[in-house]
Parts: C-alpha cells; structure tokens; sequence
C-alpha cells in the first residue's frame, strides 16, 4: 500500500517576462488502488503538476510538499523519484537518437530494480507486454522515440509502465493524439497495469473520452492551478455535457 | 626525390574562387608561411605546431611503426623517388610540402590485384620521441582486391604526415586512422585518396587525442562509377584542438560521395573545426554527394567551428546536400532518460554514445568500435558526467 501525497504545492516557471506562478495550493493524496482523474481547461496547470512531481527542472515549487510514503519526494533528483516508484507518462516524449528501444528499456529496468533483469525472463516479460499492446516486434530495434507516430510514442510510454512496475503513475494527457484503436489498446495496458500491480493513477485529461475506458475512483477539476471542485465519476460526466465555462466564468 | 611543379596555381590577393584552384606542388617554397591570414590555417593555434612548420626536419624510422599484417597485405619501405609517388595526389599546402620534402622513404602498403582479404591489418605509428617528423605512407590496392587497413597513431609525437591511397578498377578498401595520441603532441595528416573505375573507399577518422591535430582527407572521383564513403569520429576534451577537412572532388561522372563526421566536446578550450568541400565539376553528371557534420558540446567552454562548402558545376546530377549543426546537450532528453530511473551519468553516457553511434556503426572493426566505446565512456567519467 502506497500514499502519494501533494500538500498546498506552489509552482513557477521561469518566462521571458520573468516569474509565472503556475500552481497555487493543490491538494491531492492517491492511495495504491485508486484512481484519480485530473481535468481542466487548457493552461489550468495540469501539466505542470505532472511535470512538478516528476521533478522537471524547469518548474521551481514554492512552497508545500510531495511525499510518497512519508518521504519528502522534493528533496530527490528525477532518477531517485523514478527509482522511488514514480513514473510520468509523457504528453510529449523526447527523442534519443542513436539509442534503441531495446538497450533503453533494459537500462531502465536494471536502474528501477538496482540489477540486471534475468535475460530469459526480460525478453519474455517485454515480449507479452508489446504483444498485449499490439506493437511490432522489430520496435525494439528502432532508436527511442525516433520517427514514431502520436500512437506508437503512447504505446511505448504504457509499455515501459507496465515494465517498470511504479507504485504510483501519472498520465499526462496519454489520450491526446490517440485514435479510438489506439486509446483501447492504450487503455486496456494501463487498466492491466493497475490489476498486476495495484498502482495508483494519475490520470491528467482534458477530454472525457478516456475515462470511458479507465474508470476513475475521483474526479478533480482544475482551474486557475487549484482544484476548483472535486466528486466521482459522475463530475466527469456533467463535464462532458457542460464543459469548463461555468468555472471560468467563476473564475473571472 | 620526385619534384612536381604546380599544375594549378593563381597569383595576386584574390581569394581564390573555387576550390580546385588551389596550387599543387611538393617544393615548400610554392607556398605562403603558414598565417593565420589564409583560409586554410584559420583556426589553427600556430603555436602548437611544435617543428611541423619547420623546412627542415627527422624522418620516421622502420622502427617507430610496428604492423600486424593480414595474410597477403604487404608493407614495405622504399624510396619516395619512385615514379607512383605522388600517383594519388600532391600537396596543396605548406606542411605537406614539407612532410614530402623530408620524407626519403615512403611506407607501400599493398594488397595485390584480386585478393580478397577480409582481416583487418594494423599499422601503428609509436614515435621514439616528440621531435617533428616527416612520414609517407603509400597504400596501393589493386585491381577487384579488397582488404581493411587500420593506421594508428598513438604516444607522444609531432609528426607531418602524407598518406596516399590508390584504388585500382573494383577494388574495395576500408580505411581507418586513428589519432589516440598522448599529450603533448601534434599531427598534421594530409590524405588523398585518388579511386580506380567502380573502386569502393571507405575513409574513417578517429581522433581521440593530440594537442594540436589536423587531418585533411581528399579524394578525386575522375573514373566513373567510383564510390566514397568518409567517416569521422571525434572526442575533444580540454587542450585538444581537432581539426578536419574532407574534400570531395568529382570529376567523372556518374560517381558517389557521402561524407559524415560527428564530434562531441567537452571542457574548456577543447576546439574542432570542421570543414567540408565537396566541389562537382562540369564533367561530374549523375553525381549523388551528401555531407554532414554535427557536434555536440557536452559542457561550456568548448567551441566547435563547422563550414560546409559545396560548389556545383553542373546541373546534371542525381543529388547533392548538406548540412551542419552545433548544440548543446538537450535537457529534455536528459529528463526523459531520468524520469525512468536512470542516473545522470549513465544518461548522459546513453546520449553521447548514441550520438555518436550512428558513424560508430559504420566502422565495422570489432577491435575499433570496441576501443572506441571505451573510450567515450572513460572521457565522460572524466568531467564526472
């Protein structure tokens, strides 16, 4: 059983017109088990969030705290955190040229476990996931991210989730750029995910359409970097049918 | 000795204009001082060059090269008066000159017409001491022969080098020379390659260490169907300043060149210049040429210069490109690699390894990747990266 917990987090961002704050006292705890539907209008900072407790540089917290089981998550470097149990599935993830899929997985699963996996076992293990993600088998061969469409880049995101096996996961906006094919097949990797592990998720969205799929435990709606309202699944439903502009108005 | 007179040679303070205008002879004298002035010596920090200016210097001995020969790969030393001295290219600058001037044997390096010999052969230049040395080295293949020779340079040593390379009709060489040198030394290493009718070359530089060291690979592409292949690898730290200059020079039609040097940097004062000419002469139609360099500075202080030149003649041709580019290490990568655990050295390992592999891969000797990788990763361990 593990707690994630952000307590009254502050974050900004360096911009060309100097300091942005972009959170302003979010609150959230996920126990292991559950999951937790992070929706809002473009710019609302949902992102950020996602980026703060994976530990981009770029975002300077403030003030408040990160802590997953009772350890201050703001005092490691991103490796410690990933190590720690924490993973970030990307809106955008990088290309490493030169460096093949296969050679990366490997060397971030033996960084996750502290040793090198059993090489029978790897191959079987990474074999069944890309076979339940439906992706080709030749894909290890290709360099990171190198040329891959919007849907191979999300399969390989859910791919090394499910072969890292992190305690706690945020998914940034993994169902953008998605087709239906493609968000089914994504989907059904992070619900097995949660049913192998127990993990807990962090499910960043703008769009409704992947809790279709993922059924969240609790739905928080952010506005203006706070959670402006939170319930159960039954508030993703009302935004679905009426949208983000009775908060915005609010806002204004 | 053999005295060639220039074949092309223009006077006066006009730049000159194309880059087979330059003058070609072996009498030093035919050539300007060496100045920061001419375009040719731009960059280089003329007080590293240690004698290699000088008109007058020792020669390598026998001694100083040790070989480990694949079965049918010859390597004799004869004199530098011999008729095909020269048969592959002459000088186009001064220290060339000089190095020809000086060097009264000349190292033939042969592999006689339609063998086929798959075994890499090494050469390794191992100097007795750090005086400037002259030395020319021959490589000669013959007809439909194919064969892998590998030119090291290592220890402490100020040499000025000429290496010829003779392709006859079909044949197929890979080449590679290696500059691992100690520090303290400096090397000037001009190169021609001159390729037979549908002759293949592959032309691999490594340059690892050296204070001072400045290779210039060219080749005339005047048979057709011949096909060149340059590769250049290049770690610079502090205190190395690597210079390289490929030239293409495609005069028979039909012919191909592709030329791609990547290079990573680090520390401070650690400099590479990158040059590249490709020129498709009128007579060159249904060329394909492209040229490439990248560099990837891995902290501040370094500097990388890179200049592609491509002049074309001709409209006929299959393809010509080029491109360049210098940055920095991408954070966001680093974050990528990081957010999945991996430590930061051994990310940022990841990335100038697979930077760098794509010319690695290209090699194709075992002993050299391998040495090569290593390394990368003992000069990343340095900065502590």
């Amino acid at each position: 059983m593990a707690t994630l917990e952000i307590k009254n987090l502050h974050v900004s961002v360096e911009t060309d017109q100097g300091k942005k704050q972009i959170l302003r006292g979010v609150d959230l705890t996920i126990n292991s088990g559950e999951t937790h539907a992070v929706m809002g209008p473009n710019g609302s900072g949902k992102s950020t969030l996602a980026y703060s407790i994976a530990g981009h540089p770029k975002y300077e917290v403030t003030d408040g705290e990160i802590l997953l089981d009772g350890e201050d998550v703001l005092a490691m470097s991103v490796d410690e955190r990933a190590r720690a149990g924490l993973f970030l599935a990307m809106q955008y993830p990088v290309e490493v040229p030169g460096v093949s899929v296969s050679n990366f997985l490997r060397t971030a699963k033996t960084a996750i476990d502290g040793e090198a996996p059993k090489l029978r076992e790897w191959v079987g293990d990474l074999k069944k996931a890309m076979n339940d993600l439906r992706m080709d088998s030749d894909f290890t061969e290709r360099n990171v991210n190198e040329g891959f469409s919007g849907g191979e880049k999300k399969r390989h995101e859910i791919l090394q989730m499910e072969l890292l096996k992190p305690k706690m996961a945020i998914l940034d906006e993994t169902d953008s750029g998605l087709d239906v094919d493609a968000l089914k097949v994504v989907s059904e990797g992070v619900n097995r995910a949660k049913t192998n592990t127990g993990l807990g998720l962090l499910l960043i969205t703008h769009y409704t359409r992947i809790l279709r799929y993922i059924e969240p435990d609790f739905v928080h709606v952010f506005v203006a970097g706070k959670v402006a309202e939170q319930g159960g699944p039954e508030l993703a439903e009302r935004l679905e049918a009426e949208g983000y502009d009775r908060y915005l108005k609010a806002d204004a | 000795m053999a005295q060639h007179g220039i074949e092309e040679h223009s006077h006066g303070l006009v730049p000159l204009q194309t880059r087979s205008e330059r003058p070609r002879s072996t009498t030093i004298g035919d050539f300007a001082e060496i100045s920061n002035r001419q375009e040719i010596w731009r960059y280089l920090p003329l007080d590293q060059l240690n004698g290699l200016a000088d008109e007058v210097m020792a020669e390598v001995v026998e001694q100083e090269i040790s070989s480990q020969l694949a079965q049918g790969v010859t390597a004799t030393w004869v004199n530098t008066t011999e008729d095909f001295v020269g048969s592959a290219g002459l000088p186009e600058d001064r220290i060339s000159a000089i190095s020809w001037t000086n060097a009264s044997k000349t190292l033939l390096i042969d592999v006689p017409a339609n063998t086929e010999i798959s075994d890499p052969s090494f050469l390794t230049a191992r100097l007795a001491n750090s005086d400037a040395k002259a030395l020319h080295v021959f490589v000669h293949v013959g007809a439909n022969a194919k064969a892998t020779i590998v030119l090291d340079h290592v220890g402490l040593g100020v040499l000025a080098e000429n290496v010829e390379i003779l392709l006859d009709q079909g044949a197929k060489l890979d080449f590679v020379t290696i500059q691992d040198w100690a520090k303290g030394s400096s090397h000037v290493s001009t190169q021609f390659a001159r390729l037979g009718r549908d002759s293949f070359l592959k032309h691999v530089v490594v340059s690892l260490g050296g204070d001072l060291v400045r290779i210039t690979p060219s080749v005339a592409l005047d048979s057709p169907g011949a096909e060149i292949q340059m590769f250049g690898v290049y770690l610079a730290d502090s205190g190395n300043y690597f210079e390289h200059r490929p030239y293409v020079d495609h005069i028979a039609a039909n012919c191909i060149s592709n030329v791609a040097y990547k290079g990573a940097l680090q520390g401070a004062g650690a400099h590479t210049v990158w040059v590249g000419d490709v020129l498709i002469r009128q007579t060159a139609i249904g060329t394909n040429s492209y040229e490439l360099n990248r560099n990837l500075l891995l902290t501040d202080g370094a500097r990388a210069d890179s200049v592609p030149n491509l002049e074309i003649e001709t409209g006929k041709i299959e393809g010509a490109g080029h491109a360049s580019a210098s940055g920095r290490f991408d954070d966001e990568q680093l974050f990528y690699l990081m957010a999945r655990g991996i430590g930061d050295s051994e990310a940022k390992k990841l990335v100038v390894r697979g930077f760098l592999n794509e010319v690695v891969q290209k090699i194709g000797i075992a002993e050299v990747e391998q040495r090569l990788i290593k390394t990368i990763e003992q000069e990343l361990e340095k900065v502590g990266a």
